[in-house]
């Protein structure tokens, strides 16, 4: 595993164009996430996103879309735009676009999708269906999800991003599935954005994925920071050190984010939830002070002997 | 599927429990007072079996076949697909499930409920306790009444009782009538079992029961 010095760590910020920002937050409003740039394009993005896997998956209930457009409602609120989502989540795409609709279409939003279909042809049916559900005029980024069909894909949203239809292309693995492939397409073609998994105990994209994003100036999504809920739950009864303290995190969801956040090469974070309290504690996680490479080697070895 | 022995069960749950339960609840609500009358076809299926009358294999099977047509369009193309893509490749399985009790009751000689043996008396118990045991359910396991699972409207009680039900039958095309419900409620309790929930352990069971009396059978002849 790859041991981050503070130097790498300066290094790799430096290179990837993920330097840390802190907006100023105007007086009385709640403090401004982190901002993290765009390494293709400058653009900054909050480094504290939304993710829909499972949450947002409601059907046609109507309390719990209601619910949806309230934690949409939230994350916007505390200062997110980031919101991401894949055909293969169920009804979350549609859920996005009641939320998006019932706020007015907030300005801010960036929308982050998948091309999720083993049939290379249907993927421009589907990404046109998705925009639909979204009820966007187009997606910021689409990624293929889980390098399904990959050549194809990309082939048709590189066509996309040149006639103005996309603004970024991407690609998506999750809980370290296929990364020697994964890393083989980054060295090859000039993606924007890569989702990957990584969290406190889930490190093995710091191995040369991370390392490798920042070369090639690739912006990267974290996805499942917290185990899909399994990291929050086992770490719930522990107590968080007191030295928790020293990089502003009150909670394990936002020590796990704080972990997260604090890799140079990492741009975003999607964290999913259903709790309008839980948008805003993640969102607040990406405020304050992020640990140094020393501090994160801390927090990972007190996590590990948990 | 790359690299398919790094998943596990729960990775293929798109939704979580709540959202699960009021699915039930919401339909429920949209189908009262159907219940009644499901409820009322249930238990007419359990005393036809026992008193045998005339033509009672063909009104057996067209209950059997409206239901499963029912409960396929009702609930699973219309509810629960909305949250779980792969029910919308499952749901035609309950309309064949239809046409199959249908073509089965039509035929001449296609099904007769005559089986009087254990597997038959097993048979009448589960499906007896499809029908009354299952809406039972909720308080037992935290859950609010308005989420009950009732035969007729809720898939893994009407499969229950038909397996049941056909264990008391007889006919060339009974072995083919059991692989719809069987293979639903393996779908059932292990998607109940992805999402951690003690109840998984009942349509398992059932399941169970049914394959086991359906080999005692054999055995037996």
């Amino acid at each position: 595993m790859m041991i981050i010095t503070r130097r790498t760590f300066v290094k790799a910020a430096a290179a990837s164009g993920a330097a840390l920002v802190l907006p100023a937050a105007a007086p009385g409003a709640p403090p401004a996430p982190v901002m993290r740039a765009v390494p293709s394009s400058g653009e900054m993005l909050p480094a504290v996103g939304l993710g829909t896997w499972i949450t947002f998956n409601v059907g046609d209930d109507p309390v719990l879309r209601d619910e949806c457009a309230e934690v949409i409602a939230a994350f916007f609120a505390a200062g997110g735009r980031m919101i991401d989502s894949s055909p293969m989540y169920g009804s979350s795409q549609p859920v996005i676009g009641y939320g998006l609709e019932k706020l007015g279409r907030p300005e801010a939003l960036f929308s982050a999708e998948k091309v999720w279909t083993s049939s290379a042809g249907d993927g421009p049916a589907q990404i046109k269906q998705s925009r639909r559900f979204w009820g966007v005029p187009r997606f910021d980024l689409v990624q293929v999800h889980n390098l399904v069909a990959w050549e194809t894909h990309l082939e048709t949203l590189f066509a996309m991003k040149a006639d103005g239809r996309i603004r970024y292309v991407g690609i998506t693995t999750s809980e370290g599935r296929r990364h020697d492939l994964f890393e083989q397409i980054m060295r090859a073609h000039p993606l924007d954005f890569v989702q990957l998994t990584y969290n406190v105990v889930d490190r093995e994209a710091e191995e040369r994925l991370l390392p490798l994003a920042a070369e090639r100036g690739m912006a990267v999504i974290v996805n499942r920071p917290f185990q899909q809920g399994a990291l929050t739950r086992q770490l719930q009864g522990e107590t968080l050190p007191d030295w928790a303290a020293e990089i502003g995190a009150g909670t394990w969801a936002q020590f796990i984010l704080k972990f997260i956040l604090s890799h140079p090469s990492v741009t975003v974070a999607i964290p999913a939830t259903t709790r309008v309290d839980h948008v805003r504690e993640n969102v607040m996680a990406a405020t304050g002070p992020l640990p140094d490479a020393a501090m994160r080697e801390r927090m990972a070895a007190y996590v590990r002997d948990l | 599927m790359s690299e398919w022995w790094t998943y596990r069960l729960e990775d293929f749950l798109l939704f979580s429990p709540r959202v699960y339960w009021r699915m039930f609840e919401l339909n429920n609500a949209a189908s009262w007072p159907l219940h009644l009358l499901t409820l009322a076809a249930g238990l007419a299926l359990v005393v036809l079996v026992l008193r045998r009358p005339r033509r009672h294999g063909f009104w057996i099977a067209l209950v059997l076949a409206a239901l499963f047509a029912f409960v396929g369009w009702s609930f699973l193309r219309s509810r629960y697909a909305a949250i779980n893509w792969a029910i919308a490749y499952v749901a035609p399985a309950f309309g064949l499930q239809a046409l199959l009790l249908a073509i089965g009751g039509a035929a001449r000689g296609g099904l007769a409920f005559d089986r009087r043996d254990i597997a038959g008396r097993l048979g009448l118990l589960i499906a007896v306790v499809g029908l009354v045991a299952y809406p039972l359910l909720p308080p037992l396991f935290g859950r609010p009444w308005s989420s009950a699972e009732v035969f007729g409207i809720a898939p893994d009680p009407t499969a229950i009782t038909t397996l049941g039900v056909l264990l008391a039958a007889s006919g060339g095309l009974v072995p083919l009538l059991f692989a719809i419900p069987l293979l639903w409620l393996l779908l059932s309790g292990l998607t109940l079992h992805a999402m951690g929930d003690p109840q998984a352990w009942l349509p398992l069971l059932a399941a169970a029961i049914t394959v086991a009396a359906l080999a005692l059978r054999r055995i037996a002849r």
